[in-house]
């Protein structure tokens, strides 16, 4: 494994740590609805998936690519749809 | 092209950023989205042989489906639908893993840890959302030599991914039957555990979806999943232990404790005392409350189930133009998973300001006339803090019993999810109002309006 990558990997869940700490509880369900639209990210290696020669892959990229757009779509729409909930007398 | 998954990753941690108020909240998620988008289309035009044909199919279908999810889930169902959500990613980063799998025809580690984190994410996530939604039992299930079973699964796929570089079995023989068995583990972790313990089982998934995505990204060599992953990964394990502390539990005592397989087998300690119930009529409540200043409500899930947060909110909004000072206490596991009861209250047009949470709320019962606790048990029961015999102990607890009067509306004296009787319900500054919640609280808007 390419140092680089696990450098990038443990700064990463030292910034998440810092910043989800400080959300608080009133937007925990927002919170998990959106990571979980962050969490499709795996779009990015659907997309690359599907392209590559080979027809299993292609299928399974396929399969990859509407999962993940569901979580993208579905996710952040959501959270949207919460947050708007959310308002100060 | 790794300056514009940069810029997206950017997007994202600003964006989760801006979670932490409610007021920028909507903009934060505005911006995670907008830098979603940018990796989508820094990958697109990144590539040369794209097959957009099957793109346009993946991404029409995965849009009208979480367009419906989005659109029509209701609140009381976020935690269902957060679980499938978990599991769809899981599956998604499983998929395009099994694709480099096949693409490069070698199995390498990180493929099998990739596969593994996310079939197991993918079938756990789904056993989670079935007993939800009450298509499983909610109830812990359980049989003799669960553990060890799960035990020899986990080994074997540890084995199976240690000794794949050898080449003593095909490679694809070894895929398939680590996936098959992460499959296997993942409905053998997820079914032992009870229903009250589902909010730590979603937040936990949700951060084995994060790991799979970042495992994936390590796998394509792609920052973007590694960094978005790992940010995922975090905020679940920053949940998973916000709730274990809530109900006072260790993660492992949540995974392997099997708590409410059985109605609990002690019954709690407070069965051989007598307890002096007062039994009110609606009427009285609305006079104790007419006589307070300041009301905390404290809402148990037992609220929302019967859709009585509304008319929760109404007599809220009455008492407050006669004056008084209305708060609410929320509990970390008041709902069915983090934050959830904030959201149904949000829906119901609750203020966000007046949603306070157990530290905040815990110093205001000292002073408060009359608490009034609707559907909630278990987290306002004193003997928490006290009776080191009962299940329940250690739990941090709303200290409703501080206040001048509690009222307490419940259907029956049925104890709650940890199955022990609350000693609440027998102290002398406690009053009990029976009835479903919804019919208890229009009666009580009548009788205030009234008065």
């Amino acid at each position: 494994m390419d140092i680089n990558l696990i450098t990038i990997f443990i700064l990463a869940v030292f910034v998440g740590n810092e910043i989800i700490n400080k959300v608080p509880p009133t937007l925990h369900t927002p919170l998990m609805s959106g990571s979980n639209a962050i969490s499709g990210i795996a779009i990015v290696g659907a997309l690359l998936a599907i392209s590559t020669d080979g027809e299993i892959s292609t299928y399974l990229g396929l399969a990859a690519l509407i999962c993940a757009t569901i979580n993208v779509v579905g996710g952040f729409l959501v959270t949207d749809r919460m947050l708007k909930m959310f308002k100060k007398k | 092209m790794n300056l514009f998954y940069l810029i997206s990753a950017v997007c994202f941690i600003l964006g989760l950023k801006r979670l932490s108020h409610p007021k920028t909240a909507r903009s934060g998620n505005f911006l995670a989205a907008l830098g979603m988008l940018i990796a989508i289309g820094a990958t697109l035009a990144s590539s040369n042989v794209l097959d957009l044909k099957l793109i346009a199919i993946g991404v029409g279908v995965g849009s009208v489906i979480g367009l419906l999810f989005a659109t029509r889930v209701q609140m009381t169902e976020m935690p269902q639908m957060v679980a499938i959500f978990n599991g769809l990613g899981g599956a998604a980063s499983a998929f395009v893993a099994s694709a480099e799998f096949f693409k490069v025809d070698d199995l390498g580690i990180i493929i099998c840890i990739s596969v593994f984190i996310g079939t197991l994410t993918f079938s756990g996530s789904f056993i989670a959302f079935g007993k939800l939604q009450g298509i499983i039992s909610g109830r812990a299930i359980t049989f003799s030599g669960q553990q060890i079973l799960n035990a020899l699964m986990f080994a074997s796929i540890v084995i199976l991914g240690s000794v794949q570089q050898l080449g003593m079995l095909p490679d694809t023989t070894i895929f398939y039957v680590i996936v098959l068995l992460a499959f296997l583990l993942g409905i053998g972790l997820t079914i032992p555990i009870g229903g009250a313990d589902m909010p730590v089982v979603i937040s936990l998934l949700n951060s084995y979806s994060g790991i799979a995505a970042a495992a994936t990204g390590f796998l394509i060599n792609n920052q973007a999943l590694i960094i978005s992953g790992s940010l995922v990964g975090a905020s679940g394990l920053i949940l998973t232990n916000i709730m274990c502390k809530g109900m006072n539990r260790s993660l492992a005592n949540v995974i392997f404790g099997a708590v409410g397989a059985e109605s609990s087998s002690d019954g709690g300690s407070s069965d051989g005392k007598e307890m002096n119930i007062k039994s009110y009529s609606t009427t009285e409540a609305a006079m104790i409350l007419d006589a307070a200043e300041k009301i905390i409500i404290v809402p148990g899930y037992g609220l929302a189930v019967a859709q009585a947060q509304h008319v929760a909110r109404e007599v809220a909004d009455t008492l407050e133009a006669q004056g008084k000072k209305v708060l609410y206490a929320i509990h970390p596991v008041a709902g069915r998973m983090p934050g959830h009861m904030n959201v149904l209250l949000a829906e119901a047009n609750v203020s966000y300001d007046v949603l306070k949470d157990l530290d905040e709320i815990n110093p205001e019962f000292e002073d408060c006339d009359v608490a009034l606790i609707l559907g909630a048990n278990d987290v306002v029961n004193p003997a928490a803090r006290h009776d080191q015999s009962s299940p329940i102990y250690g739990m941090p607890i709303l200290n409703v019993d501080k206040s001048r009067t509690v009222i307490i509306n419940k259907r029956s004296m049925n104890p709650g999810f940890a199955g022990v009787q609350n000693e609440l319900f027998g102290y002398d500054n406690s009053i009990m109002v029976f009835g479903d919640a919804k019919d208890m609280l229009n009666d009580l808007l009548k009788e205030i309006k009234e008065l």
